[in-house]
């Protein structure tokens, strides 16, 4: 192991002198505290070194040893349900290691050696496996079963390969590959963070990731392998969005990377996630989910890894042929990270301050979703798709991160402080937001919903924009300019705002709609819109209509229960019973 | 063996640059000893073989590159703390100001603390009581919540920041509270009005005081939070108390801030303002909060004068995607003699939903907050919309929710300044206050709630409810 001397300290920047064979992105240990650091500029035999975790009363002359390894994650059994910070220390342990605060120089395996696993076997001796082969499982939760993958690089015959309780560090099979040479397979895998985890082709995203939010689902929808992003300024949301599509969304696997954001928001989901059932399994969401946290106030240097801690984990969970959705708050303060890290190297800023390289690193960080064929002689799917929040300064959109997210991302769901100061949650904004993804999934929701689906969204929406130009006449002239018919669009407008994409995220019922109880709303409240237009020829005043009982029965249907759906078809029956007596 | 340097080579800004050290380490504490022999401090801000930028809190004035001495301490700056601290008063740096004596430590804590484990916090779902209707009722605070007030200059934030610390308290029990404030850059009036309020009040034995005033030396105020966040902790969670931390004013920290990085040269963020901003007051801000198995909390309000009332500023901007929510203060309010000047619509309490309800202030709080929020911010809107076009365009409809948001401000949000209104009285206010408007407009209230708790005896004469005439 090579030592080196520090010869500058400037926050959590170290320069050490004399590691002659270092690489880029090694990690290395900075004084006798065992601080967790990576190397990212070399200069002839000095090294500049990021800090993970805080570095006053570290000083020049200081020993700093290297490992020889890039910083990367272990993967194995455990990773469900765990909690870990930004360079994959599992924060449970250290608080009944350390207590309360994170202290420095904490060192805990990010999995636990002691556990022992049921391994089954699937494949036995004597076949010939290849890299990413499915030799057995694990049942890892109650709901994830954990695949157990020859590691890449490795292809060969079985020659062993055992059935018992396992630790992760245990052999579980024997491999011997054409040199001859025998590989010893264990649970326990690393994975270099910085490195995409290959598979053997992209493919086009095919389903949507359903989230039981109205608006996205309805409106904008992302595809399971898709990539999307909210941008927002604070107050607007954000993160209540971030936590309902964790909570509903039908990926197998969660992994919600809390980013340089709030403490209790972590807490928030800490603890209620176990309380949460999952609507597809009917288990707890904290069995499918796994945590990254690293709080606004931990240190910087693990902030910027945290994302491609969590991304790592994200594609192994892919490469077993799952679902994975990984959500990420907020990509603006990794960004911000890699800011602060790129001025202490001072390094040339590209704009407002963030380095020239920020834009390259938004996009390779994005695509590392998609639907993949993974490695391996099954030729098994898995998605991977990402959902990054962005903060921008004073919700200017025209900020870089923002702007550079723009350009990788398909869906944008825009979010807007005026309508969360109406308190109308989620406050995406209907007229902005966009989805590049629609084409794709047409047939797919006219085939699953309802074969009208495409035409009622591009119908609700073109009253919606129709609502937005009125709302500029009423501005200037009074509502009494407007046609019988006009008012109408008005009313409808504001039917489909309030009582179809206002969302309740923190009501039992309302917090999650299925896309058959989405589409059945929707449909009640055109089917008024089109009863009802029919009827104004007749010289039928809104008033009239408003008044109609049924309208509350519209208000109150997003109260319906799932298992209660039958009783749109009477409410739909009493539209048009009693829009047409009031032309008796 | 503590070795004295003789080696400044620059003195530029607040900084000064010594050369020759050896065995210097990052963020040590120095003493500066000038040639008049006047003793000041500083901290190692960056620190090369042979050379160590420090940063001197008391500023640079009059020390000389030939003479003063320079001294690094070997630790970092600690606190020294003990039970007695509480009812004293301290200058910026932690040196007793009320003439009393040296506290004597019971422990020195590092100012800079250590990150809460996140998995170790516990959810802050407390009620806290402030008297305050368009806090209690709108935006709640909660025990172990960081909730600013964005302000600006000439409004009151001062007197609403003493009458939350006066009121506070969580239904139901009695519980060792205490009060630890810090003043960053204020006048000489503003820590005049705290201090003297809190003697009238008799709040000061429950409270320690932090204060660096407008003339005390700048790049102090860095450290001034740091201090007072520190007592905080050893208060809340080795000494079981509940502790309201007011921080006041962060933008003059952000300044001193500013100033110290453009001193270094730094690579400017936003206005100036370093790229670590966000880092550095998140550092601040997330001391506060809960710890499972811990009697006590920090609960932060930390008070910022917005620019030029502007709220996309970066002092604030960042501070609001830190803390959970915001107050926000409006000028327009102020002006109509509105006291306190809150404008609820912009203002948030994050932390809101878990701390109301039934068993923590009462059931129907949601419905009610929810249906105040909505139905002022029509009003306001069809208001707007009657200053372009005229009272007379208005529909019957509109002009009944215009009256409702004027006497919401006039009644709900206006208060006096010792009027500490229990929950069920902001709540009736609200309910009161929903009769303007028809029934069948009470579109957020669950139909149970409205049988139960809305006014049926409340006739349009009613004179609390007509402070203005609609």
């Amino acid at each position: 192991m090579e030592t080196a001397k520090i010869i500058k300290v400037a926050g959590p920047v170290v320069v050490a002198k004399g590691l002659k064979n270092a690489k880029m992105y090694d990690v290395v240990k900075v004084s006798s505290q065992k601080l967790i650091g990576e190397i990212i500029e070399l200069n002839r035999d000095s090294a500049t070194i990021q800090v993970y975790e805080e570095t006053s009363g570290i000083g020049p002359g200081e020993s700093v040893f290297s490992t020889d390894m890039p910083l990367s994650v272990e993967l194995a059994p455990g990773l469900i349900s765990s909690i870990y910070d930004g360079i994959q220390r599992p924060l449970d342990i250290l608080k009944s290691t350390k207590g309360d605060f994170i202290t420095r120089g904490a060192e805990a395996f990010a999995i636990d050696r002691k556990k022992k696993w049921d391994f089954e076997p699937i494949s036995k001796k004597g076949d010939k496996v290849i890299s990413g082969d499915i030799i057995g499982t694990v049942q890892e939760s109650s709901i994830v079963k954990h695949k157990i993958m020859v590691p890449y690089g490795i292809q060969g015959e079985i020659k062993e390969i055992y059935k018992d309780k396992f630790t992760v560090t245990d052999t579980i099979a024997l491999i011997k590959d054409r040199e001859g040479s025998i590989h010893e397979i264990k649970m326990l895998q690393k994975w270099p963070v910085r490195e995409p985890r290959p598979y053997k082709k992209k493919l086009p995203p095919l389903e949507p990731l359903i989230t039981g939010q109205r608006t996205i689902d309805m409106f904008f929808p992302i595809t399971k392998g898709g990539k999307a992003c909210i941008p927002g300024p604070f107050g607007s949301g954000k993160t209540v969005v971030q936590h309902q599509i964790s909570k509903w969304c039908n990926a197998e696997i969660i992994l919600f990377i809390g980013c340089g954001e709030r403490g209790n928001e972590m807490t928030d989901v800490l603890l209620e996630f176990p309380e949460l059932i999952d609507p597809y399994s009917g288990k707890p969401l904290m069995e499918r989910t796994i945590l990254i946290a690293n709080t606004s106030n931990m240190p910087v240097a693990a902030r910027e890894a945290s994302v491609y801690t969590g991304i790592t984990i994200a594609e192994y969970y892919r490469d077993m042929g799952y679902n994975v959705a990984l959500i990420a708050d907020s990509t603006s303060r990794w960004a911000e990270a890699m800011r602060e890290i790129s001025g202490r190297l001072e390094e040339m800023p590209g704009e407002e301050g963030f380095p020239a390289y920020l834009g390259t690193r938004i996009s390779s960080f994005y695509e590392r979703s998609g639907r993949v064929r993974c490695h391996g002689s099954d030729d098994r799917e898995g998605t991977l798709s990402i959902v990054g929040a962005v903060s921008p300064p004073g919700g200017d959109l025209s900020e870089p991160v923002t702007q550079n997210t723009l350009r990788t991302v398909q869906v944008f769901w825009s979010l807007q402080d005026k309508l969360a100061y109406k308190r109308h949650f989620p406050a995406i904004d209907w007229l902005t937001s966009y989805s590049l993804y629609l084409s794709g999934l047409t047939e797919y929701y006219n085939k699953k919903i309802g074969e009208e689906y495409m035409e009622l969204r591009n119908k609700s929406l073109a009253l919606l924009q129709e609502e937005a130009e009125l709302e500029e006449i009423v501005r200037l002239v009074g509502v009494d300019a407007l046609s019988t018919h006009e008012k109408l669009i008005l009313e409808t407008a504001r039917s489909i705002r309030e009582d179809f994409l206002l969302q309740d995220a923190f009501d039992i019922t309302d917090s999650y709609s299925s896309t058959k109880k989405q589409f059945l709303i929707l449909k009640l409240i055109m089917a008024f819109h089109e009863n009802a237009e029919k009827v104004i020829e007749n010289g039928v005043t809104i008033e009239k209509l408003n008044a109609l009982p049924v309208k509350a029965k519209i208000i109150r249907a997003k109260y319906i229960e799932e298992k209660n759906l039958k009783a749109f078809s009477e409410i739909e029956s009493e539209i048009i019973s009693q829009v047409s007596s009031t032309t008796d | 063996m503590i070795k004295e340097y003789l080696t400044i080579s620059d003195v530029a800004g607040p900084l000064i640059v010594v050369e020759k050290t050896i065995d210097v380490k990052y963020q040590e504490l120095v003493e500066i000893e000038l040639s008049s022999g006047e003793i000041r401090r500083g901290q190692v801000l960056e620190i090369t073989e042979d050379k160590a930028v420090v940063q001197v809190f008391e500023g640079t004035t009059g020390i000389d590159v030939s003479n003063t001495k320079v001294r690094f301490l070997g630790k970092v700056i600690e606190l020294p703390i003990s039970l007695d601290i509480l009812g004293r008063i301290f200058d910026g740096s932690g040196r007793p100001i009320d003439d009393g004596p040296q506290i004597i430590a019971e422990k020195k804590l590092d100012i800079n603390g250590n990150p809460i484990n996140p998995y170790a916090r516990d959810y802050p779902n407390n009620f806290i009581q402030t008297g305050i209707s368009s806090i209690d009722v709108l935006n709640t605070l909660v025990r172990g919540q960081k909730l600013p007030i964005f302000s600006g200059s000439g409004l009151p934030h001062a007197k609403l920041a003493s009458q939350i610390a006066r009121q506070a308290k969580v239904l139901g029990k009695e519980e060792k509270f205490a009060v630890v404030f810090a003043a960053m850059g204020i006048t000489f009036e503003e820590a005049n009005f705290f201090i003297s309020d809190f003697r009238r009040t008799g709040a000061i034995e429950k409270s320690v005081m932090f204060v660096n005033l407008a003339n005390n030396p700048a790049v102090e105020r860095i450290i001034t939070p740091r201090m007072a966040l520190t007592c905080a902790e050893y208060l809340a969670f080795e000494k079981g108390m509940h502790v309201l931390v007011i921080l006041t004013d962060m933008t003059n920290y952000c300044e001193a801030l500013r100033e110290v990085s453009a001193a270094r040269k730094e690579v400017p963020g936003r206005r100036g303002y370093p790229g670590y901003l966000y880092t550095d007051l998140a550092n601040l801000y997330e001391r506060a909060g809960r710890i499972k198995g811990k009697k006590g909390s920090i609960t932060l309000i930390p008070i910022l004068t917005m620019p030029e009332d502007d709220k996309t500023h970066p002092i604030p901007d960042l501070t609001g995607y830190i803390t959970e929510g915001q107050i926000i203060l409006s000028r327009e309010l102020h002006h109509k003699g509105i006291y306190p000047p809150i404008n609820v619509l912009p203002s948030l309490s994050r932390l809101k939903d878990k701390g109301i309800g039934l068993n923590k202030t009462r059931e129907d709080h949601a419905n009610v907050m929810n249906q105040l929020f909505a139905s002022y911010a029509r009003g306001k809107e069809a208001k707007e919309l009657a200053v372009i076009l005229g009272e007379a365009a208005l529909t019957e409809i509109d002009k009944k929710y215009v009256k409702l948001s004027d006497n919401f401000e006039e009644v709900f949000v206006k208060q006096g300044e010792d009027e500490n209104r229990t929950i069920e009285e902001s709540l009736n206010i609200g309910w009161k206050l929903l009769t303007i408007i028809p029934k069948e407009e009470l579109k957020r209230i669950k139909d149970e709630l409205i049988e139960k708790y809305l006014p049926t005896d409340i006739t349009m004469e009613d004179k609390d409810i007509n402070v203005v005439k609609g």
